[in-house]
């Protein structure tokens, strides 16, 4: 049995032709559209690694059906920066050393930028870090990430203050 | 495969501050790893490839007695499945042992089950989804056998070595004569349970035969090692071998040797004649790729009347699994931080049905650390003594166990500039006499820190080009550490250049052997290996310059040359100089090689005892009725020779420290005893910590130049963060509360009964 | 994963159809259901996905006073709806102290009450569960047990129900509205889910095909508003589940608590409510020695069923600061941890 969805990913509509109901969104991103920047660190929704962005907000896409998400715009990491210039979080992430290894790296920028536009944490250090623990560092970066995050939340900000003014 | 390339040097985020060693540069593979570019293992997608799933045992002993190969074939997609019966034929016995970095494997040669999470098949199909289901179709039977679980279930030995070739026992003085002898004496034991690395990356490979040639994408802490491991094993050269490993998404000693899955992962890549791809579930990263063994430790200590150790007797009691041997050298964390006339450190084991333990991240000195630190300031307390002035009282000048001299030690510099930054004089002696606003406990803790200063071996080749540019070539291994920022660091120091000038090429296995990213010692071995190769091809291009008459630099001779901003400059007149391109350029060449080795200095080892060390201090806060913990600041002072690169020493401290907080408060993994099955193997209930567990975290690092260790002065810093850091927060739990723990993790139900006291 | 049929019905009756086939489930978010499908703890046929059916994702403002909340309605957003929080302030700040921000997003009310139990035993294929397999046996009852229930348990199950945010609904006397094949028919939350007893793999009193569409808080609920919390110990900060948790709610008036509302997680097969403790907590002057009282009275028949007996002691404490930090007012805004004991309001006393 195939099934035809079409997704928006990172901007572009993907039409995708779908042999398999079991594929999650994750397994979809990586392994059929190669887009590997989106992490596999459990696949259980314990970890946070895979978080992208589905309409805006972030999820777990591990414990997310592709075929479930038919017509559902996504941004993954690659989705992120405009060709050389890098998404504030992601320069406050390099600025503040955001990261050891790397490989939960994506999802805490995904969750970071979720953050950010749910608006909720603000420049609150203790809500920003109950806020990005869903995303487990086992380096251990969590001091580096707070202070990235709290620095691309302001630098967002002003940014959109210069807009609207 | 098309290779991968690692171009570091195309955006120019990364920002210098100045130039090359002791630089804060940020991440040179930041810009990649923020935009989802660094490419791990399991982002390699080859044209044709497998995907390969894992079944594995659900006993921990005994037989598997069938498999319905049937029903996993019947599955669509599925393309064949790998078990003892056609697993293609090896060159060597899995189960063979010719030296102690040689761990045995299950790579299917029977059908015996030793550890519950074995591996007894592999299922190859067009899909992910496909294999996944193929493996749980499989359904297993046994033959069961009652497994061995936990301290108690086996009969004990003396292993015959612990750790890397350490004695198993080490005595020095006369402890039970001093402890009888001594004013106070404590004795307690404390119990240290299961850890699993869980790098947040899951062992992975994409393995792809070309003949007898063999293409693997597979993370790896120890390149040369692996090459040559599966070489023997499969009876091939192993120039015939290339490993691409950039980025390790972590290891912490779980990627140091090519594990079961990965080497299944490639033989199953042969079974089909396609590439193939292997990826562990979270739950399979409990069994066939290490962990560090539970210990129960008995410390027992004496002190005079002035509270002056006299005797330190440190026991530990811990597990290897039942076919190999790893012995957790918990005890010997007592060898070299508090200065004792008797000294004895022994272990004792038992063999269990769990797989084989492994070095993890401060592998015995982690272990032993948080057990000797909360004894010591179990001690401190009952000599009614600062924690901090007791250690400084026992303080060793020279390694205690030894008697060596210290090749450096800035520990005195830690505790004072650690305990000024944290504010440790306004401690209390007493426990539980502070509290916060809203009424929680407050406690402080403190510990002191130590790692071995390790030198491996490891080679670079230098090249310098005749367009004044260089490159620096290493297998090195970046896991997070920093290792495509330190070496280029290192490198362009060594070869005279800026940085820009340099190309770093590392991470795979047909550059020269970096030696392993392990035991802290990588940036000193490999990064010496680098410095060597160049002031090597700086040397031969400064014979090129000297030995020629149109050269400003004829005849320097015995006044020399230094190489900076790609110039030679004669050190006695530095206006004399001559460019890279310039000296190449009239000889002819198109560049110039060289190669540098790295190795321990033997008499240097023999005569002096190395070692970082450090401080750590602590904030707890604990609920008085509830019992729940959180650690509410810490500051880690470190001395640990030279800093390549601050930036990133810092951030490797602070999850050394983070590691400490998860041992004394977090992780641990549950075992049934009776099926011998982990019942939290996934990321939810396998606690690390999250975010929100790491309010506040400072580092200082203080300034130590040691002539001794290696020519670079560098004693690395992977490791020594977690030591010192469980103590002292486990330490700082006793303060605020009052009750002492002496199993890890402390939690809540420890808490809770004892708090109603 | 074993493979499945796909199903997105149009409409609830075609939802209710497709679902009362055997082995068919309903898929919502899918963030407990793919988990447990992942690790072979439920291995369905169908999944009849409701997430698209039209109507179920609606917080409305009932004319009496109440809300009715839709089944659909992702946990975030309604923790996130400023009327929600502020007229059932314990119900958000128990929707914020659970899982991730990732889950909160994705997860729907309706499967928050479906959560399956944490315990490691239904989780691990290979060991006897009765709940996962009626009459294999129960690992737990003399395995790891630290975690497990202290009140209406059974010798066949002693695994407690996970879910944060059914404790405050259940104390709040929220009702479930359900559809099946036979109609619409209305449970008090408070009698949806159900002890073990004998048959601990029968969760709740859903029949197959039966949809939970809403969810619904009477205008009562609105009165605790000014003296409701959730208190929720756990083993670190945030993203863990409940070691015991608390939901109390009390109605002040003139220095006296008019009534109380007390609801247990962490230590059944259920959110259990306390109606013993609120009994004890009406009429009387807010009072640590009373708070104490109530909570012996929540515990009177708790029993360890394991090595678990710190959790009656600890869930004697919860009550008893819950109640205190419930009768010290409401915080203005959810707390930065929320739910934790390192969100207290400051001066309110520990030690009680």
């Amino acid at each position: 049995m195939n099934f035809s969805i079409s997704l928006t990913v990172n901007g572009a509509r993907r039409d995708i032709e779908l042999d398999d109901p079991r594929v999650t969104l994750l397994d979809l991103l990586r392994e059929r559209l190669q887009l590997t920047g989106t992490k596999k660190g459990c696949d259980r929704g314990q970890c946070g690694a895979c978080t992208v962005l589905v309409n805006g907000q972030r999820i777990n896409s591990c414990l997310a059906l592709a075929i479930s998400h038919d017509g559902a715009d996504v941004m993954t990491i690659e989705g992120v920066a405009r060709g050389d210039q890098l998404h504030p979080v992601q320069a406050a992430f390099i600025a503040h050393d955001g990261m050891q290894c790397g490989f939960c790296t994506p999802g805490q920028i995904m969750s970071a930028i979720g953050l950010i536009e749910e608006g909720q944490a603000g420049d609150d250090p203790e809500r920003v870090r109950e806020g990005m623990s869903g995303n487990l560092c086992r380096c251990g970066a969590y001091a580096g990430i707070t202070d990235a995050v709290l620095e691309a939340t302001k630098n967002l900000a002003q940014s959109d203050q210069r807009r609207s003014a | 495969m098309t290779p991968e390339i690692i171009n570091l040097s195309r955006d120019p985020a990364h920002v210098r501050h100045g130039s090359n060693i002791g630089q804060p540069l940020t991440r040179r593979d930041g810009i990649l790893k923020v935009k989802g570019e660094a490419r791990y293992a399991a982002d390699n997608h080859p044209p044709g490839l497998l995907y390969a799933v894992l079944a594995v045992s659900s006993i921990a002993r005994g037989r598997v007695t069938f498999l319905d190969v049937p029903a996993a074939k019947r599955h669509p997609g599925v393309v064949e499945v790998m078990t003892p019966a056609n697993r293609p034929p090896l060159a060597e016995d899995p189960d063979a042992k010719t030296n102690p970095f040689m761990f045995r494997l299950d790579l299917l040669q029977n059908d015996k089950v030793r550890y519950a999470n074995q591996s007894i098949a592999v299922v190859i199909a067009e899909t992910l989804e496909a294999a996944t289901e193929g493996a749980a179709l499989l359904a297993p039977q046994y033959d069961v056998l009652p497994p061995r679980i936990g301290l108690d279930s086996n009969e004990s030995f003396v292993p015959p070595v612990v750790g890397i070739g350490n004695p198993s026992e080490i005595r020095r003085g006369d402890v039970e004569a001093d402890l009888a002898a001594a004013s106070k004496r404590i004795e307690a034991t404390y119990d240290t349970p299961a850890q699993y690395h869980n790098a947040m990356e899951p062992h992975a490979i994409v393995a792809a035969w070309d003949g007898d040639r063999l293409s693997v994408d597979t993370p790896s802490q120890g390149l040369a090692m692996a090459q040559g491991r599966i070489a023997g094993l499969f009876g091939i050269s192993p120039a015939n071998i290339h490993i691409r490993s950039p980025f390790l998404g972590g290891g912490f000693g779980s990627k140091g040797f090519i594990s079961g899955p990965q080497l299944l992962g490639i033989l199953a890549a042969r079974l089909v004649g396609r590439p193939v791809k292997l990826v562990l579930r979270r739950e399979q990263m409990y069994g066939p790729v290490g962990h560090r063994a539970p210990t129960r430790q008995t410390m027992r200590i004496g002190v005079d009347g002035d509270g002056v150790l006299t005797a330190i007797d440190h026991h530990a009691k811990t597990v290897s699994s039942t076919f190999d041997d790893f012995f957790e050298p918990a005890a010997d964390a007592s060898h070299t931080l508090y200065a004792s006339p008797a000294i004895a450190t022994s272990h004792e084991a038992v063999r269990v049905d769990t797989g084989t333990p492994l070095f993890m991240r401060a592998p015995g000195e982690a272990t032993g650390s948080i057990v000797l630190e909360s004894a010591i300031d179990e001690m401190a307390f009952a000599c009614g003594m600062d924690p901090l002035a007791f250690r400084l009282k026992n303080y060793a000048d020279v390694e205690p166990i030894s008697g060596k001299p210290f090749s450096s030690k800035a520990l005195r510099q830690c505790y004072a500039q650690g305990a000024e930054r944290f504010g440790w004089a306004k401690r209390p002696l007493a426990p539980r006499a502070m509290r916060d606003e809203a009424g929680l406990l407050v406690g402080w803790g403190m510990g002191t820190a130590t790692f071995p200063a390790l030198m491996f071996q490891a080679e670079a080749r230098a090249v310098v080009r005749s367009d004044g540019s260089g490159v620096m070539e290493t297998g090195a291994h970046d896991m997070g550490q920093g290792a495509w920022t330190a070496f280029a660091q290192i490198a362009a120091d060594g070869l005279g250049l800026d940085l820009e000038q340099v190309e770093f090429k590392s991470g795979t296995s047909d550059l020269p052997d970096a030696g392993i990213a392990g035991g802290s010692a990588h940036t000193a071995t490999a990064g010496s290996a680098i410095h060597n190769a160049g002031a090597a091809v700086i040397a031969k291009l400064a014979d090129l310059a000297m030995g020629d008459k149109r050269s400003p630099l004829f005849g320097a001779g015995n006044a020399g040359v230094i190489a900076r901003g790609g110039r030679l400059h004669r050190r006695d007149d530095e206006t004399r100089s001559e460019s890279y391109a310039d000296i190449l350029g009239r000889a002819g060449l198109s560049a110039i090689e060289a190669r540098g080795n790295s190795a321990a200095d033997p008499a240097a080892q023999s005569n002096y005892a190395m070692h970082a060390h450090g401080a750590v201090f602590a904030e707890v806060k604990v609920d008085p009725d509830l019992g729940q913990i959180r650690v509410t600041r810490m500051v880690g002072a470190f001395a640990a020779g030279r800093v390549i690169n601050p930036r990133m020493v810092q951030s490797q401290l602070f999850g050394g420290m983070i590691w400490g907080v998860s041992f004394a408060l977090h992780e641990q993994a549950v075992m049934d005893c009776r099926s011998g099955r982990i019942l939290n193997a996934n990321l939810g209930e396998y606690h690390i910590p999250v975010n929100a567990d790491v309010p506040s975290l400072d580092v200082l690092t203080v300034d130590e130049h040691d002539p001794h260790v290696n020519a670079l002065g560098i004693k690395g810093v992977g490791e020594i963060g977690i030591t010192g850091s469980a103590g002292a927060v486990a330490n700082a739990v006793w303060h605020a509360t009052g009750v002492r723990v002496r199993r890890f993790p402390i939690g809540i139900d420890d808490l809770v009964m004892g708090l109603t006291a | 994963m074993k493979t499945f049929d796909y199903i997105r019905p149009a409409t609830v009756s075609d939802a209710i159809a497709a679902a009362a086939e055997p082995g068919a489930v309903y898929l919502a978010a899918g963030t407990n259901l793919l988990d447990l499908m992942k690790g072979g703890v439920t291995r369905p046929d169908r999944l009849v996905d409701v997430t698209r059916l039209s109507g179920l994702d609606r917080i409305e403002r009932l004319p009496d006073g109440g809300v009715r909340i839709g089944a659909m309605v992702r946990n975030a957003d309604l923790a996130h709806d400023m009327d929600f929080a502020r007229a059932y302030p314990a119900v958000a700040e128990a929707l914020l102290s659970g899982a991730s921000a990732q889950l909160r997003n994705a997860a729907t009310v309706g499967g928050n009450l479906l959560q399956r139990t944490r315990c490691g035993y239904f989780y691990d294929t290979a060991s006897a569960c009765n709940k996962r397999e009626p009459g294999a046996g129960c690992a737990a009852r003399d395995g790891e047990n630290k975690l497990h229930a202290v009140l209406g348990w059974s010798e066949a199950c002693i695994a407690t129900h996970p879910s944060d945010f059914c404790v405050p609904l259940t104390a709040l006397d929220a009702v479930v509205e359900i559809e099946g094949r036979s109609g619409r028919r209305e449970v008090a939350l408070e009698a949806f889910h159900r002890l073990p007893g004998d048959t601990p793999e029968r969760e709740s009193v859903l029949a197959p095909g039966d949809l939970i569409v809403a969810l619904r808080l009477p205008s009562e609920a609105r009165g605790f508003s000014a003296h409701a919390r959730y208190l929720k110990v756990r083993e670190r900060t945030s993203y863990a589940f409940a070691v015991v948790s608390a939901a109390a709610c009390v109605r002040i008036e003139h220095g006296t608590i008019r009534e109380a509302r007390l609801a247990l997680g962490g230590v059944a097969a259920k959110p259990w409510r306390a109606r013993a403790a609120e009994e004890v907590l009406a009429g009387v002057r807010p009072d640590p020695a009373i708070y104490r009282k109530a909570a012996r009275a929540a515990l009177a028949d708790a029993k360890p069923s394991g090595d678990n007996a710190f959790k009656i002691e600890l869930a004697e404490r919860i009550i008893v600061r819950a109640l205190m930090l419930a009768a010290a007012g409401t915080p203005q805004r959810i707390p930065a941890l929320p739910a934790s004991p390192f969100s207290s309001v400051p001066g309110v006393l520990h030690d009680a």
